[in-house]
């Protein structure tokens, strides 16, 4: 029992950078309907750019953390402007074939000025721990947490309470009637991308001290269970995204703790596929009616 | 001088020309009413005005100024303003946050908050519904949000495409009413209408369009009375 509560934080910790990431997925899809596979990448710029400025400016973590979110967000919006938005009248297969390129040309573009090898980064956060009774939590485990918490609480605010926030809802339901509103499409789509883009740069920074190394294909994996976690939840929905990523975090951890960490990975893929078959809207999605 | 003025409007959807050289012109302080079968190209005009579609030829000035080129954003800022076919409220926002949502380009917070006052008088039962999900109205009230939505963004002249369609008609009798009065309150109206015979009453002047083409204009009471206007658009006399 007591093994099994460390190892339900220890999941809820990764399962937090997951909803970090899933987030940047759902928010894209609902509001383009593009499942943005070169997000995972989004995520692996944000860890270099947190080895670059905490080796080489010397930045510490907060103000390291908001570079990289800054950093991350206008490579979402520029991403968009190259290479959605010519093509968002074209069919929607070939969006997410572009989407794949675009991932394979951030990661070998990484690849080529950054080489290969693994970087690592100077300590960051205090290496001090508590113990609660049978948990210990680290102090990383902690920074974590709680920056989740704060940038999902932030993120919320700004959907629901914001005029921009509103329009991006007002986008997702129903573009032409937000154009016949006077919102600009365009805009509030680069805002979304901004947005997304920037909780996976905060993602990026945190996995990157968590297993304290940057690859230019770290982002691959990762991206593709952020991604399975905004399936579980529901494509679209905020909410989803965010318990999504911390269940597959949880189980990914119990997995490796009590069964085989062979098996880590399979049971990631083994649950997109129960879902795609038991409730293909996920947890809180709703099922879409095909228009006719 | 016409609020409205538009010339010889073309819109094109790939082969098929849905507007062959369309004119029309809309005074200020007027109802002008909009009628034509299905097909014939009302909504198309009404989203070529508005800046949705565009346009392939032609000339359209609002105000004394041309909008052919310019934005949907622009356009709505200008004071011409659309409520579309089918209501389009949004849904997973509120019914307060669809109003507000009209209201998007405005700056003036007094304003606005006395503009939703005046909103909430005039349709009561959207401020009893204000913190409802606006998908979850009935039909009639997603056609008062839809309007309600329209008038937060201060319109001089507002495009109203099908506003009866699909309601009771004790409703449709309601918004027909509710159209007179937006109007009687200094707002110019251009109605796009299926029942040509509520169009009719209410309407200052009136077009008939048939397959992308204006067929008939005239004076709306005298169309009323035209043979063609009855046998074709009023089921006889």
């Amino acid at each position: 029992m007591d093994q099994f509560l460390q190892q339900l934080v220890n999941g809820l910790s990764l399962g937090s950078i997951y909803a970090l990431v899933a987030l940047g997925y759902t928010m894209v899809y609902g509001i383009i309907k593009l499942i943005n596979f070169a997000h995972g990448d989004v995520y692996m710029i944000g860890a270099y750019t947190a080895y670059w400025v905490t080796t080489y400016f010397g930045l510490s973590f907060l103000p390291a953390l908001l570079v990289c979110m800054v950093v991350c967000g206008l490579l979402g919006v520029l991403i968009e402007r190259i290479a959605y938005k010519p093509l968002r009248k074209a069919p929607r297969i070939t969006a997410l074939i572009t989407a794949i390129g675009v991932s394979y040309v951030i990661e070998y573009t990484t690849q080529f000025f950054m080489g290969t090898s693994v970087r690592t980064y100077p300590p960051l956060l205090p290496n001090q721990s508590w113990t609660f009774g049978p948990i210990t939590i680290t102090y990383l485990q902690f920074v974590i947490f709680s920056v989740t918490l704060v940038l999902c609480v932030l993120l919320t605010l700004i959907i629901q309470k914001t005029k921009i926030g509103r329009a991006m809802r007002a986008v997702s339901a129903d573009e032409n009637a937000a154009k016949l509103m006077g919102i600009s499409v365009d805009n509030t789509i680069s805002f979304t991308f901004f947005l997304g883009s920037a909780l996976a740069g905060a993602a990026g920074i945190l996995v990157g001290i968590y297993y304290n190394s940057a690859t230019p294909l770290m982002g691959m994996v990762p991206g593709l269970k952020a991604f399975v976690a905004a399936v579980f939840g529901g494509i679209g929905s905020i909410p989803g995204a965010m318990v999504g990523g911390l269940f597959i975090g949880i189980c990914e951890t119990l997995v490796t703790a009590y069964g085989n960490s062979m098996y880590r990975d399979a049971i990631v893929y083994g649950i997109l596929i129960l879902v795609l078959i038991i409730r293909p809207a996920g947890l809180f999605g709703k099922a879409e009616k095909e228009k006719v | 001088m016409a609020m409205l003025d538009v010339k010889d409007l073309h819109v094109h959807y790939g082969a098929i020309e849905a507007l062959k050289g369309v004119s029309l012109k809309v005074e200020p302080g007027q109802i002008v009413s909009l009628i034509g079968a299905n097909g014939a190209g009302k909504t198309s005009l009404l989203q070529a005005i508005s800046g949705i579609v565009k346009k392939s030829g032609g000339e359209v000035v609002f105000e004394d100024d041309s909008i052919y080129k310019v934005s949907p954003r622009k356009i709505v800022s200008s004071g011409l303003v659309q409520v579309p076919e089918g209501r389009h409220v949004f849904p997973g926002l509120s019914v307060y946050e669809n109003l507000m949502m009209g209201a998007y380009l405005r700056k003036d917070k007094q304003g606005i908050n006395e503009d939703l006052k005046k909103i909430y008088e005039r349709f009561p039962i959207l401020e009893k519904r204000k913190n409802q999900d606006a998908s979850t109205l009935s039909g009639g009230e997603q056609q008062m949000l839809a309007m309600g939505r329209a008038l937060m963004a201060k319109p001089k002249l507002l495009l109203l495409d099908e506003p009866s369609m699909g309601l009771a008609p004790i409703l449709v009798k309601e918004i027909f009413s509710i159209i007179k009065d937006i109007n009687e309150a200094g707002t110019t109206i251009l109605l796009v209408e299926q029942n040509a015979r509520m169009a009719l009453q209410i309407a200052d002047y009136a077009y008939v369009m048939e397959t992308g083409n204006v067929a008939l204009e005239g004076p709306a009471s005298e169309l009323a009375s035209s043979k063609a206007v009855q046998e074709a658009y009023l089921g006889g006399a």
